[in-house]
């Protein structure tokens, strides 16, 4: 099913998209008796938009747990650029250049908006806490570093008015945005993003949009997407996953999956008869 | 114009992140300081240092402290008692073992044994949340006193049981024992509070204060996006332990001068400290010192109206307090769950305004 | 040594009725905190308070006297009646009700939707305001409670273990009455929530408070009920106590009893309050006798809290809890 080559190729737009960044090899997840992923496998290629869809409950945000290490897999493997990705913990995961949004919003409520976003670069850290308690030297300049990079995320995102805004002041639709912020201040090769449009109004999907196809090509990131909205993924993603009841039921560019009779049976006939 | 911010840019992001931004604030600051450091010692005496002043420094930075690990890390402590008694036991140990080194390296020490300890108490909170940890750290507060009453070596063999600070000296200014100086005791309470408030400060606005926020707001979202949740926590439980330890070393050598640990340090202190940061605020470093100062004053002013201006017998007026203390935390949980701190905030936005408030 | 053991044997039995009281103080917590996700550490000072109300209303004190006095210099102290020991219990219950609307009134009806940790540290202020109130009240003194309840060794036992192994067994009436109680109003407590509408009630509003409110269960009414409930529970609680050592500020450590017993069983669970409160009076008892002649002694202090705390590292969801499985 899988027919894009592993080589590089330019896409019609002009964006370039190489080799395997990440490869998920027969993954199973189980909660006790119940089974979530079975036996899942498919790669995300580097500077691609890959979306996972399916219906509720398919096990898309438990495959986005397993890729962000928050999951661990009773079987099957993990390779990312190439290699076997040993057991991590999350934060290990984090380091490794993997960002991501939550389906809820899980932004820290007691922040500023400003604060929120810096907490993306805390993988960048190096002065340890006896330099900061000095503050000057290297933390400071460390700080302000971050803070220049987190800048132009802000500027970017276009939530320059709320820096100071405490998080809990915020709208829905800036919370996504200012998450968003958060995991791209972290400069990620993969950014995983679980719902970026949920809940949201057609002039707030059109902006999301615009920002996630931004990302992707002025920053080359590579992005996985969960999303319920199918003309949305249609439009956004090179390649989708379609997963059902924790198993992969199709996989392939946005044409193949919109004629694959499975996926269309499943998923797709339901919700467009 | 009694306080104003119009036309105060910040034009590095240096400027922006100081502590005080505002030029207005950087002022007051400086001028709080020198009337601190250079009027105060010469005009205290006995009756305010040890009944306000001396008190309200040390619970400073004992609030501080508990503030680190709770208002900012999340994590509730019911032990603070029992720290401050490990604080207090090591300086008494450390300024009797070595009578010829500095006292002030003694405190700094005690705090770095306490933050140890309060580290090794902190270790079970990568397992345990919320309300069983805050149960948890009730056994550090009921074992430590315990194991500070039962073994002798703690209080060098004493007959009574009790510890007492020896005379010392810095830079020939006597600072402990029954013939320090009302300033002395002040001064020496002083330079550990500046200290402490800065480093607090400093690690507040910073990559390690945003960490410890994050655990506090949402711990897994944390561990996703790169905080090493057994790192920051434990950082957390030795930071708040160091400022802790400082506070129980000069309440017991400097303060008091002699100690009783059940009497010092009984789970009573533990929630005196907690209720200063609630009533200051959660996660404030000004908090910590409003609250102190409004826990050190309200007894104080209670049994100056109720005992002095009324005549009721004391412990009338000692059970009003504890109506008066309970009341005041339900209220503030109520009303301003962000403690004085955010009543100071909003009142310096009504000023910004002032007197034009449209 | 055959001695030692049976010291051993009598020291676990008064132990499991020590844990009896444990667990009873434990109960308390849990009810509330089942129904309302309050942890409510007022618990102990609750158990003092109702004590106080007790003695006062028997023996006839006059409420705020001392504060009545200190302000128009008279001096009133008693009215001079004493009631029957039921008739003092029925106000006294009046009393709790009364209690447990205000404090849903005033207090926890205004923090709705906080965080736990913020409603745990509103209790804590509950506690000192009701010590304070407690005092005011009733005066601070150490008083004598006694509603009839039997004290002092029980014979037959005695006989019965001293016939079989040669040495009498040492336990208190009062504590195989305290033990007949707790079974008592255990039994009740789990029949009122299984089997009545109130109950049942209870039960939805512990499941989901929203779900509860959709389906037309008042809260305001659940949470007085339970806090009311609470409040009885502290009444025996604190009648039993006190019958045993006097009413007195000491009282109110009973809830840093019941602590670990929660830690320990889980604040949701029931039987956890039971079997743990069992576990941690047997495990005090005992760890005192065996191992506290050795390193000074008096480790009933702390030896309930490290046990606990050493179980949960373990095995973090408590006895009967069920495993959490983490989402985002």
């Amino acid at each position: 099913m899988n027919n894009v080559s592993q080589d590089h190729f330019v896409t019609a737009d002009g964006r370039s998209i190489g080799g395997a960044l990440m490869e998920m090899q027969n993954i199973t997840l189980r909660f006790g008796g119940v089974v979530a992923l079975e036996d899942i496998s498919f790669d995300i290629l580097e500077g691609e938009v890959r979306a996972i869809i399916g219906p509720n409950g398919a096990g898309k945000s438990s495959m986005l747990n397993v890729i962000s290490g928050f999951y661990v897999p009773q079987e099957g493997q993990v390779l990312y650029r190439g290699s076997l990705r040993p057991a991590m913990k999350p934060f290990q995961v984090a380091t490794q250049g993997i960002a991501r949004t939550f389906q809820n919003i899980a932004l820290f409520e007691g922040m500023s908006v400003l604060d929120n976003v810096m907490t993306g670069r805390i993988t960048k850290i190096k002065s340890g806490i006896f330099s900061q308690m000095i503050w000057k030297g290297r933390a400071e300049r460390e700080e302000i570093e971050n803070r220049e990079v987190v800048e132009k995320i802000i500027d970017f995102l276009e939530i320059q008015a709320i820096r100071k805004t405490p998080v809990s002041r915020l709208p829905y639709g800036l919370k996504k945005r200012v998450e968003l912020a958060r995991a791209l201040a972290a400069e990620p090769s993969l950014l995983l993003l679980d719902e970026p449009m949920a809940g949201m109004n057609v002039e707030e999907k059109e902006d999301m949009s615009r920002f996630i196809l931004d990302v992707n090509s002025e920053f080359g990131t590579t992005i996985a997407l969960i999303e319920h909205d199918m003309s949305v993924v249609m439009d956004l993603s090179d390649r989708v996953v379609v997963m059902d009841y924790g198993k992969k039921i199709g996989d392939g560019t946005p044409d193949e999956i919109r004629n694959n009779q499975e996926v269309i049976d499943a998923y797709l006939g339901v919700s467009h008869d | 114009m009694l306080y104003r911010e119009a036309g105060d840019f910040s034009t590095s992001y240096t400027a922006d992140s100081q502590t005080f931004p505002i030029r207005f604030d950087r002022y007051r600051y400086y001028f709080i300081l020198v009337v601190a450091f250079l009027v105060i010692p010469f005009f205290v005496n006995d009756y305010w240092a040890n009944a306000i002043l001396v008190p309200f420094l040390i619970y400073s930075i004992a609030a501080i402290g508990l503030n680190i690990l709770t208002g900012y890390c999340g994590q509730v402590s019911l032990g603070t008692g029992g720290f401050m008694a490990v604080g207090a036991y090591s300086f008494y140990k450390l300024m009797t073992a070595f009578p010829e080194i500095s006292i002030m390296l003694h405190v700094l020490l005690s705090g770095c044994i306490t933050a140890a300890v309060v580290t090794l108490f902190g270790l079970p909170s990568l397992r345990i949340k919320g309300f069983y940890l805050a149960v948890a750290t009730l056994a550090a507060q009921f074992f430590l006193v315990w194991m500070f009453n039962k073994v002798p070596w703690f209080y060098n063999y004493s007959m009574t049981g009790m510890i007492g600070s020896p005379e010392r000296t810095v830079l020939g200014i006597v600072v402990t024992g029954p013939n320090t100086d009302a300033w002395a005791k002040y001064f020496v309470c002083l330079i550990f509070v500046t200290l402490c408030g800065i480093i607090a400060r400093n690690l507040t606005r910073g990559s390690v204060g945003r960490k410890w926020m994050a655990i506090r707001d949402m711990d897994i979202a944390a561990e996703i996006i790169g905080v090493n949740p057994l790192k920051a926590k434990l950082s957390a439980f030795a930071v708040s332990g160091f400022f802790i330890g400082i506070a129980g070393a000069l309440y017991f050598g400097v303060f008091l001068g002699a100690v009783e640990v059940t009497e010092a340090f009984g789970i009573e202190k533990s929630f005196m400290v907690l209720f200063m940061i609630i009533i200051g605020g959660l996660g404030s470093i000004f908090g910590s010192f409003a609250g102190a100062a409004f826990m050190v004053l309200l007894p104080v002013l209670l049994k100056n109206v109720f005992v002095g201006g009324l005549g009721w017998p004391t412990d009338l007026a000692a059970h009003l307090y504890f109506v008066i203390a309970g009341g005041l935390i339900i209220m503030f949980l109520i009303l301003e769950p962000h403690g004085l701190a955010q009543l100071w905030r909003l009142a310096k936005e009504k000023l910004r305004l002032w007197p034009f408030p449209h | 040594m055959p001695d030692k053991f049976l010291f051993a044997m009598e020291v676990m039995l008064n132990g499991l009725m020590a844990g009896v009281l444990y667990s009873l103080v434990a109960l308390g917590f849990v009810l509330i905190f089942k129904a309302s996700g309050i942890f409510n550490y007022a618990q102990g000072v609750m158990a003092l308070f109702a004590a106080l109300t007790l003695v006062g209303i028997k023996d006839g004190q006059i409420p705020f006297a001392h504060l009545i006095n200190a302000i128009f210099g008279t001096n009133i102290h008693h009215f001079g009646w004493h009631l029957p020991a039921f008739v003092a219990i029925i106000f006294t219950v009046i009393v709790m009700i009364g209690f447990a609307w205000l404090v849903q009134r005033f207090i926890f009806r205004h923090l709705v939707n906080q965080e736990p940790i913020i409603l745990f540290m509103a209790t804590i202020g509950l506690a000192y305001f009701l010590e304070g109130v407690g005092d005011l009240m009733w005066g601070s003194d150490i008083k004598k409670l006694d509603v009839g309840i039997p004290k002092g060794m029980n014979e037959t036992i005695e006989l019965l273990t001293y016939n079989r192994f040669g040495y009498g067994f040492f336990i208190d009436n009062l504590d195989i009455f305290a033990t007949f109680l707790a079974v008592i109003l255990v039994t009740v407590l789990v029949g009122f929530s299984q089997y009545t509408k109130q109950g049942r009630a209870l039960r939805a509003v512990a499941d989901d408070h929203q779900a509860a409110l959709s389906v037309g269960i008042s809260l305001g009414y659940i949470w007085v009920l339970v806090w009311s409930i609470a409040g009885v529970v502290a009444l025996v609680a604190g009648t039993v106590w006190g019958a045993k050592s006097g009413v007195q500020f000491s009282l109110s450590l009973i809830a840093l009893k019941a602590l670990p017993v929660l830690m320990l069983g889980g604040f949701t669970s029931i039987p956890g309050a039971i079997v743990g409160g069992l576990i941690i009076g047997v495990g005090e008892k005992l760890f005192e006798f065996l191992v506290g002649p050795m390193i000074g002694g008096a480790t009933e202090n702390w030896f309930a809290y490290v046990l606990a705390l050493v179980f949960l590292v373990f095995r973090p969801q408590g006895l009967f809890g069920e495993r959490i499985i983490e989402r985002v």
